[in-house]
């Protein structure tokens, strides 16, 4: 199998595309000669330009105003099974988020076909392969596509850089399929934003994760003024204090949590359990704090500091604040 | 109200997984191995929904045979009956063909709610929910920070990147729950002993009409498997004191402040 046509299935929010569908334009660009985007939202025309910008020529968008309501993964599902019938992509790529997963998972439980998660890269040499890392990033490992027709895989955030292909406005062609009935008692009755101050986790150049470690769920509050301080900081945490009930899951780095890759990971009683250290790895350079010398985060760590992390902390605010000032 | 919550046992997540460097498959011979952390939170949702307004939790499993295990401790916790299916034809199996099974089998017990979590925490596909809707033909309703359920309508609060979307879906319906969402409860030593005698069916593949189904979807194959660059070693600090200067001068060497 050899990629003649990518497609990129992009969440679309207030008209803009989700910055993952712009990464993995930018891969498929380099893999295929046809790049082509899929979107349903009722203003998913609306970014047919930056889609267009970064590599897509056609944007097949749903824009009946049902899309806005309803959950997108049964309905979607269908229609991209239908559109990739009539126009035959080899290979469609989707990012690892919420929406995006239950659309390739219908998708490939409708179609028959595997589809290969968690990826952080596709090559195309012998045959199509979706590269992936497991047991806490020790192991990197190829899967190849063995089947006829299409494939499908799901990659992780950041896996890419988006660059613009000095491409203009994609083509957009109007996805007439109508949506089933069953698929409308499954509908998004509100959205509710409970954005935190500062920064988003995945886009922060500073990311500070608290764990086991803080022993208590209002020690959270030392990392959060932690974060004032720096001022372009983002709190996370470890799975294990996410199961605990302390943080909601959206806070959650790791495997099966968030990516994140900024310039500096600062771990506060993080053991570094593989779990965790998959969604952190990338970052730039790695700052840890953990009682235990012999804490698995500390062989990541450029700089490791084995002590108390809650008598870290405050004296390192204090530390920012006067050299601040 | 019918509650199927779907669990698999997974190598305790504080080891460090292996592959067999032949067949590339998971190594789990002499491995620890636990009812994955995630699923608890799948039994409890289902535990407290029917405690709430009746009916029965039934756990599902697909795995190896002493998969029983987890399945018992998912009894002991309080759900009524076990299915486990254990098939060495289904070795290997690769998501689709998991969400085949698992279909097979709530589809033959019946249902009004399939609770699973997002996602396992030894393979991380993250799809098998989602591909178990589409089997089934229900709603999907995925990463679920609150359950409930008033009359017939399913209604979430749904994880986004933004935030949290309310979400209701008409039942039958699949949801996915993940971690946090509730304090999973321990098994009572009442709760072990009962376990026992509750309903345990063992089904193969053949039993749901699934002969064949088994190992990984002929469409994909494990081409590569390398150890990953490790990072160059950093510097390690004993905290006298003055590790908070380390780090803000390291902080300043990186012009991050």
């Amino acid at each position: 199998m050899s990629l003649g046509k990518i497609w990129v299935f992009a969440e679309i929010a207030g008209g803009k595309p989700a910055p993952i569908a712009l990464e993995l334009l930018t891969k498929a660009r380099s893999l295929a000669g046809t790049v082509e985007a899929v979107a349903f939202a009722p203003d998913a025309a609306d970014a047919a330009a930056e889609l267009g910008a970064h590599g897509a020529t056609t944007l097949y968008a749903g824009t009946d105003p049902l899309w806005g309501e309803l959950l997108l993964g049964g309905p979607a599902a269908d229609a991209l099974a239908a559109l990739m019938h009539e126009h035959r992509p080899d290979l469609v790529l989707f990012g690892m988020t919420y929406t995006s997963r239950d659309v390739a998972g219908r998708l490939a439980a409708k179609l028959g076909v595997p589809v290969i998660a968690n990826g952080l890269d596709v090559s195309d040499g012998d045959g199509v392969s979706v590269h992936s890392s497991v047991f806490g990033a020790s192991l990197n490992v190829a899967t190849r596509f063995e089947a006829a027709g299409p494939a499908l895989a799901i990659i992780r955030p950041k896996s890419f850089v988006a660059e613009p292909s000095g491409g203009g406005p994609a083509a957009v062609t109007q996805v007439t399929s109508t949506i089933d009935d069953k698929h409308k008692s499954a509908r998004v009755t509100d959205r509710v934003a409970d954005v935190a101050a500062g920064p988003k986790l995945e886009e922060a150049p500073i990311v500070i994760s608290g764990g086991r470690g803080l022993g208590d769920p209002k020690n959270f509050e030392l990392l959060d003024q932690l974060a004032a301080v720096l001022g372009n900081a983002a709190v996370g945490a470890s799975r294990a204090v996410v199961d605990a009930g302390w943080v909601p899951y959206a806070m959650q780095v790791g495997q099966t949590g968030k990516t994140v890759k900024p310039a500096v990971y600062l771990a506060f009683g993080i053991s570094g359990a593989m779990q965790h250290t998959v969604g952190m790895k990338g970052a730039k350079a790695i700052v840890a704090v953990n009682r235990d010398e012999n804490a698995p985060i500390f062989k990541l760590a450029d700089l490791g500091v084995v002590g108390d992390a809650l008598k870290v902390l405050p004296a390192l605010v204090e530390e920012l604040q006067r050299r601040r000032s | 109200m019918k509650v199927v919550v779907c669990v698999k046992q997974i190598p305790d997540p504080n080891t460090t997984g292996q592959l067999d460097p032949t067949t590339h498959l998971l190594k789990r011979e002499g491995v620890e191995v636990v009812l994955d952390p995630g699923d608890e939170f799948g039994v409890e949702a289902g535990l407290q929904l029917v405690e709430a307004q009746g009916g029965e939790v039934t756990v599902v499993s697909m795995g190896p045979e002493r998969g029983i295990d987890a399945v018992r401790k998912a009894l002991a916790m309080g759900a009524a009956k076990g299915i486990l299916i254990s098939d060495d034809a289904l070795r290997g199996s690769d998501a689709l063909t998991t969400a085949r099974v698992l279909a097979a089998a709530i589809r033959r017990e019946g249902f009004d709610l399939v609770i699973t979590s997002t996602e396992s925490t030894d393979g991380y596909t993250g799809v098998v929910p989602q591909m178990i809707a589409e089997l089934l033909d229900v709603p999907a309703v995925t990463f679920a920070k609150t359950v409930e359920v008033d009359g017939t309508t399913l209604k979430v609060k749904r994880q986004t990147e933004a935030g949290y979307d309310l979400v209701e879906a008409a039942l039958p319906a699949v949801v996915s729950v993940t971690a946090g969402v509730n304090e999973p409860r321990y098994p009572s030593l009442k709760g072990i002993m009962g376990a026992k005698s509750k309903p345990l069916d063992r089904l193969t593949s053949e039993d749901l009409g699934l002969e064949g189904a088994g190992g990984a979807t002929a469409g994909q194959s494990i081409t590569g498997v390398e150890a990953a660059p490790q990072r160059a070693a950093g510097s390690i600090v004993k905290d006298d004191g003055e590790g908070y200067k380390r780090i803000a001068d390291f902080l300043a060497e990186k012009k991050v402040i």
